[in-house]
């Protein structure tokens, strides 16, 4: 080691880049974890359904499932298009 | 009634057969009657790793399809009492162990054996062979490394420990979950280049019950098949058999996890680190 190197900056160290990338890794597959293999694939076909009825971006269905203990909650939130002339 | 603990991991090469040699003879060696099986069917290792390799001759999957009984089957290991091994079979057929066929041996092991653990040494990643060893678990010990994709594959397996094992499906008790750390390194965590035990803690969020230093005492003992928890004077063995005291309930601080500075003496004459 250098006497220079002795007075730049530190780089940051990897341990704490490996803690923070494992950190937001398992939060992702922990939310996915649980949710059956089908929701994609539903997710795919009530898309498809509204879009028959209404012009929407794929963005604007969002399919969520929430489980408690006791229930669980399949939540639908399409946000339709401002302008009249969009729906057919 | 038997204890069933899983050693499992997710990642392959973390020390899951190290462990479970080593912590099964910790258990055995505190007078517990205890059987250590190999559940890697087709690349059976545990064997080696204790030292009983000439003495197979019937597996568990001979015993699970009745071509042999326990008794056949179950290797009395020659340095400590109270231990045995139930060795894998080397067939291809990853599909030999059903869930009836081996909840039948832990029966007889439970009811007619009387041992007090049964240790079931996972084999790596989440297939069938993996499933089966954490099925009917009533502890798991999730061997991790201050490693990326361990810590990761960790956190996987107690997802499926929190979904597929039987306790989750009958809706029982969960499978009592704890974290052993192994291959550990105070001084690379010291420079900041290796996760340390509170990081990996907060990640997984589940108890530690050990943390095993990295040790070429290890190699050493694995060269020469015996488990390294009977090399007394290895830190690693140290560190193991505290992991076994508190398994069984004592409160032991943990140790060999702060960097080792080399004293004068050491620094001038050079020694092995």
């Amino acid at each position: 080691m250098s006497l220079l190197d002795y007075f730049r900056t530190p780089k940051k160290n990897t341990a704490s880049l490996a803690k923070e990338r494992l950190q937001i890794i398992v939060a992702h597959e922990r939310s996915k974890r649980g949710t059956p293999s089908y929701l994609p694939q539903m997710q795919k076909e009530i898309l498809a359904v509204i879009s028959k009825y209404v012009d929407i971006d794929k963005e604007q269905v969002k399919v969520n499932l929430d489980k408690n203990d006791q229930v669980s909650v399949l939540e639908l939130n399409v946000t339709l298009p401002d302008n009249e002339s969009q729906i057919r | 009634m038997s204890q069933i603990i899983v050693v499992t991991s997710g990642k392959g090469g973390v020390g899951k057969t190290t462990t479970s040699a080593s912590f099964g003879s910790g258990l055995a060696l505190k007078g517990h009657k205890t059987v250590i099986i190999d559940f890697d069917i087709g690349l059976r290792n545990l064997d080696l790793i204790m030292g009983c390799e000439r003495r197979v001759v019937y597996d568990f999957v001979n015993v699970v399809n009745d071509e042999a009984n326990l008794n056949q089957a179950l290797i009395k290991d020659k340095r400590v009492d109270n231990l045995f091994l139930l060795p894998a079979s080397q067939t291809r057929n990853k599909d030999a162990l059903t869930r009836e066929g081996v909840e039948r041996i832990f029966d007889q092991l439970t009811n007619e054996h009387n041992f007090d653990y049964i240790v079931c040494d996972s084999p790596a990643g989440i297939e069938h062979g993996a499933l089966m060893a954490l099925y009917f678990a009533d502890e798991a010990i999730i061997v991790t490394n201050p490693e990326v994709s361990s810590v990761r594959d960790s956190d996987r397996i107690l997802g499926i420990l929190a979904s597929q094992s039987r306790r989750a499906e009958r809706g029982e008790d969960p499978v009592k979950e704890r974290m052993l750390l192994t291959r550990y390194c105070p001084t690379r965590v010291a420079s900041g280049d290796m996760l340390c035990i509170e990081d990996i803690e907060e990640i997984l969020a589940i108890p530690l019950i050990g943390v095993i230093p990295e040790s070429g005492d290890v190699l050493k003992a694995s060269n020469s098949g015996s488990p390294v928890i009977l090399d007394s004077e290895s830190n690693a063995a140290q560190a193991y058999s505290d992991a076994v005291d508190r398994f069984l309930g004592e409160e032991v601080p943990l140790r060999f996890i702060t960097e080792e500075k080399p004293g004068l003496f050491k620094r001038l004459f050079g020694g092995k680190g």
